[in-house]
């Protein structure tokens, strides 16, 4: 199993198993600052809600809920960890530069600035298994979205199956 | 290699216990011996036998020409290797005349046909149609669809916490509104075998017709569609060793001739002006267009090769696979199989204290295990269950005690790694 070692790093394991920022912002609400987003995979059933409070300037903070697979888990707990008290644009890069990792063909330049995160990494040798990484991602990516235009703010449900085969 | 023992001997039940089929299986003859594959996940598509792959290599190779139009010779064979899949199917459903088998993609299709052409002339709204909470997407969408469009309403069977119908609800809700009752004979994920006769006399009581969604059913049970009076019988022929976009529907002359065509085209046709068209007679004019000729006729062969083992055997085979995999599986700490009646086909639905379906998936695949996880298309059992997703294995011809022994030994591997 020594691939899956790389797969299933002792950081994916601890943060698959008891998950960081693992609760609703019950009230949660535009007024406030507040935004909620659905994630599917209809294909494995892996649920996610992920809320983001923010300022407009910085993300104050992330918390989510969810049901899936440990990879899918993990990620969702790491990105509430490391994006937490970050500018909008510090946020806007990493999650570019992780989503990129798993899903553009080309190696990214520099994975360490991703910091912990580089350890989804080896994801991408495991096609069916990178929509489950990029879930919580793609439900922040379409939360931002909606940040930007004015009249986008309506809350919806996104699923990341575009990225199944990686 | 004892002369006197028929072919059917041969390959009877000692056959398919020594794991005898898979030599008949290339895919899996070879990838057993190079990366020693294990493969579980025959209810999602069955592997295809060599006699399969020589029928549609046969045809396109010596034998094609469109059926059904051509004064030559070639098209004429075609037609009638076309032709006597259907009477193939008509045999192995047990069904009174050929006439009654309309060629489809697959189930999915077949069952879209129906709600089509048999179920929405006969709906208003606030009629109902009865479906059951183990039913494939499938049988669950167009239904949803039909409903949506006429203004019908969607009922269903309950589960119970073994994984079966409770039929003590059935007669209480088949109502004088019920229009149809579309029912699985197998479930996919749990494996459950419905009392399926049982089941179309209460419904033929209040003169609702019944539709089954045969797909997991016909690999692994011989069906006789006169004995169990049901009105339509769906089922694909990739599930069945067969090709993949070919499958059948069975279904009461009396209800073809009452029915409109579905899709219109070439083949379905007796006489077309520019003002109106004609049809033809049952079968053909449900099907319209140049079918998967191709199909059909490797469906022909898998039906043949699975009738040269004799489904009576492969019934009975398929049940001590399922007893020793509970022997089997239950050893497995922390391991609870979804779906445990005890009328079961040979699939294990699970799930393990801790660890979600897709690790245990790609952990398994990582011992060349090929096992299905999710929720096999069968969200509301998912729901029932209240469970996100479940690891399932489910077996063929070609599996053998072995197999669940690998899957076993990886679950226990699994467990360790993720210490739980």
């Amino acid at each position: 199993m020594s691939d899956l070692r790389e797969l299933y790093q002792e950081l994916v394991l601890d943060h698959g198993q008891k998950p960081r920022n693992n609760r609703p912002i019950h009230d949660c609400d535009h007024e406030k600052g507040c935004t909620h987003r659905e994630g599917y995979n209809p294909l494995c059933g892996d649920k996610l809600t992920l809320y983001v409070k923010s300022d407009g300037e910085t993300l104050d903070d992330l918390c989510f809920e969810g049901s899936g697979c440990a990879i899918f888990t993990a990620s969702s707990s790491m990105l509430t960890e490391a994006l937490k008290g970050k500018s909008i644009a510090e946020v806007r890069e990493i999650m570019d530069e992780f989503i990129g990792m798993l899903t553009s063909g080309e190696k990214v330049a520099d994975p360490e600035g991703l910091g912990k995160l580089a350890v989804f990494g080896g994801v991408k040798d495991f096609p069916a298994r990178v929509k489950c990484a990029t879930l919580p991602w793609r439900a922040l990516e379409s939360i931002l979205a909606s940040r930007e235009n004015a009249e986008g703010t309506a809350d919806g449900a996104i699923n990341s199956n575009e990225d199944q085969t990686g | 290699m004892d002369p006197v023992k028929t072919a059917t001997e041969k390959r009877g039940l000692e056959f398919l216990r020594q794991g005898g089929a898979l030599a008949d299986f290339p895919l899996l003859r070879d990838a057993r011996a190079k990366e020693k594959l294990v493969f579980l996940d025959s209810a999602a598509s069955a592997q295809k036998p060599q006699v399969v792959i020589d029928a549609v290599d046969r045809l396109y190779s010596s034998e094609y020409a469109n059926i059904h139009r051509g004064v030559y010779r070639l098209s004429q064979v075609a037609t009638e290797l076309y032709e006597g899949a259907r009477g193939k199917v008509q045999n192995f459903l047990g069904a009174a005349k050929s006439e009654e088998i309309v060629f489809v993609r697959g189930a999915t299709e077949g069952l879209n046909l129906l709600a089509h052409s048999f179920v929405r002339p006969r709906v208003k709204a606030g009629d109902e149609i009865l479906i059951t909470q183990m039913e494939h997407h499938s049988n669950i969408v167009p239904w949803q669809l039909l409903c949506q469009e006429t203004g019908a309403v969607l009922k269903f069977v309950p589960l119970t916490a073994d994984g079966e119908l409770e039929l003590d609800k059935l007669p209480e809700l088949l109502t004088d509104r019920t229009r149809v009752l579309a029912v699985s004979h197998v479930s996919n994920a749990l494996g459950t075998i419905n009392p399926l006769a049982e089941i179309v006399r209460l419904a033929h009581e209040k003169n609702v017709p019944v539709i089954v969604d045969g797909a997991q059913a016909v690999p692994h049970l011989a069906v006789d569609v006169q004995a169990l009076d049901c009105d339509f019988y769906v089922f694909s022929g990739h599930k069945l060793y067969g090709p993949t976009g070919v499958g059948a529907v069975y279904g009461k002359m009396e209800h073809w001739r009452a029915m409109p065509p579905w899709q219109g085209g070439g083949d379905m046709i007796l006489s077309v002006t520019m003002e109106k068209s004609t049809y033809a007679e049952p079968p053909a004019c449900f099907e319209a267009g140049t079918p998967n000729i191709a199909g059909a006729v490797g469906l022909g062969a898998a039906i043949d090769y699975v009738n040269e083992i004799g489904l009576d055997n492969l019934t009975a085979y398929e049940n001590e696979l399922l007893a020793q995999g509970n022997e089997i599986l239950g050893q497995v700490p922390g391991l609870r199989i979804i779906g445990t009646s005890a009328h079961k086909a040979a699939v294990f639905s699970f799930v393990l204290d801790g660890v979600h379906p897709h690790d245990v998936g790609t952990f398994l695949d990582s011992d060349n295990i090929a096992v299905r996880t999710g929720h096999h298309c069968a969200q509301p059992i998912m729901d029932y269950f209240d469970i996100p997703a479940t690891t399932r294995a489910s077996l063929g011809i070609y599996n053998t005690t072995a197999d669940l022994e690998a899957l076993a030994a990886g679950l226990l591997k699994i467990r360790k790694f993720f210490r739980v």
